[in-house]
């Protein structure tokens, strides 16, 4: 099946232990129009990126959103997986709690997540995904383009959560 | 009783329920990601939600009856509660489970177990709110009418 890049859907990688919340963010995703997998833990996160072995891993995703708080391997514990590994480290990573912990939040941001929503997530908050997504594409064709050695990834601006709302 | 006339009932019915307290923003929120291709999606999110709840409360009644209180396992539970009551927009049940935590931080059995009264009474609450609200959707898809969308104006 051969699609032009600008018409493949982006690929999410939803990670939550409530299925409630799973069912929600990957309803939230779908009406978004990205092709969404929901799994339950960071472990089972990890071996549907081919992480956990070293075979030849055909999926492609695009975005990682992961709950923080979870039983075993934590959201942050994922996230630290992914920035210390070399095929997946550039895979955006957003994570979201429902626990409102500017400490939390900062650590997150400051250790590789792009953005951090409060939950419950909301329809507002997956649109600031896809400039994450734009952004990272734009990049991939322009390194097909040219041979690189390494992905020079851009200063990003991150959004500091000095002052958050009390929902 | 009339289509019409069912149709005023559920979106009056719906507000009075913001009005109480007992639903937030978040249950739009549920309606609007509904859509034909998951017609049944806000039914089966809030029927997960009880399932979850009736399993938590049941866990939580049993934690608290021990000799020695687990309060780390009690503020897991009702911490999971409080994300999924709020995640389905039932704010009663969710401002019952912070004083909950809040007491369970303290490790104050006493104000637990009236917590515990507590979120159980707003669970069931809500529980027949909600099933009222399904039914009358229902009388009304029943008699071919659509289902009332709200604003919240307030």
């Amino acid at each position: 099946m051969v699609m032009a890049a600008s018409e493949t859907k982006f690929h999410v990688l939803a990670v939550d232990d409530t299925l409630i919340d799973r069912k929600l963010i990957e309803k939230l995703l779908k009406t978004s129009s990205y092709q969404v997998t929901a799994v339950d833990s960071g472990t089972k996160a990890l071996e549907f990126l081919g992480l956990n072995n070293n075979d030849h891993h055909d999926v492609e995703v695009n975005l990682i959103i992961t709950d923080y708080c979870m039983p075993g391997m934590t959201g942050y514990d994922l996230l630290r997986k992914i920035k210390e590994s070399s095929s997946f480290k550039d895979i955006p990573v957003v994570t979201m709690s429902s626990d409102n912990i500017p400490s939390r939040i900062n650590r997150c941001l400051e250790d590789g997540a792009e953005e951090f929503f409060l939950k419950p997530v909301q329809l507002s908050d997956v649109n600031k995904l896809r400039p994450h997504l734009m952004k990272r594409r734009t990049q991939t064709n322009v390194n097909k383009r040219k041979s690189m050695d390494e992905i020079v990834s851009p200063d990003r601006a991150r959004a500091r959560y000095n002052e958050l709302e009390v929902k | 009783m009339e289509l019409v006339q069912i149709q005023r009932r559920l979106v009056d019915y719906t507000k009075s329920l913001f009005m109480e307290g007992f639903l937030d923003a978040q249950f739009l929120q549920l309606q609007q990601l509904q859509d034909d291709s998951n017609p049944d999606f806000v039914f089966e999110v809030v029927s997960l939600f009880f399932e979850d709840s009736e399993k938590l409360l049941n866990e939580l009644t049993i934690a608290l009856d021990q000799p020695n209180v687990d309060f780390k396992k009690i503020d897991s539970h009702v911490h999971q509660l409080k994300g999924s009551s709020s995640s389905i927009g039932a704010q009663r049940v969710k401002n019952a489970c912070i004083a909950f935590r809040n007491y369970c931080d303290v490790q104050n059995i006493e104000g637990c177990l009236t917590c515990l009264q507590q979120v159980k009474q707003e669970c069931y609450l809500v529980k027949n709110k909600f099933e009222t609200l399904f039914r009358l959707e229902q009388q009304i898809m029943a008699s071919g009418g659509s289902v009332p969308t709200i604003e919240l104006g307030f």
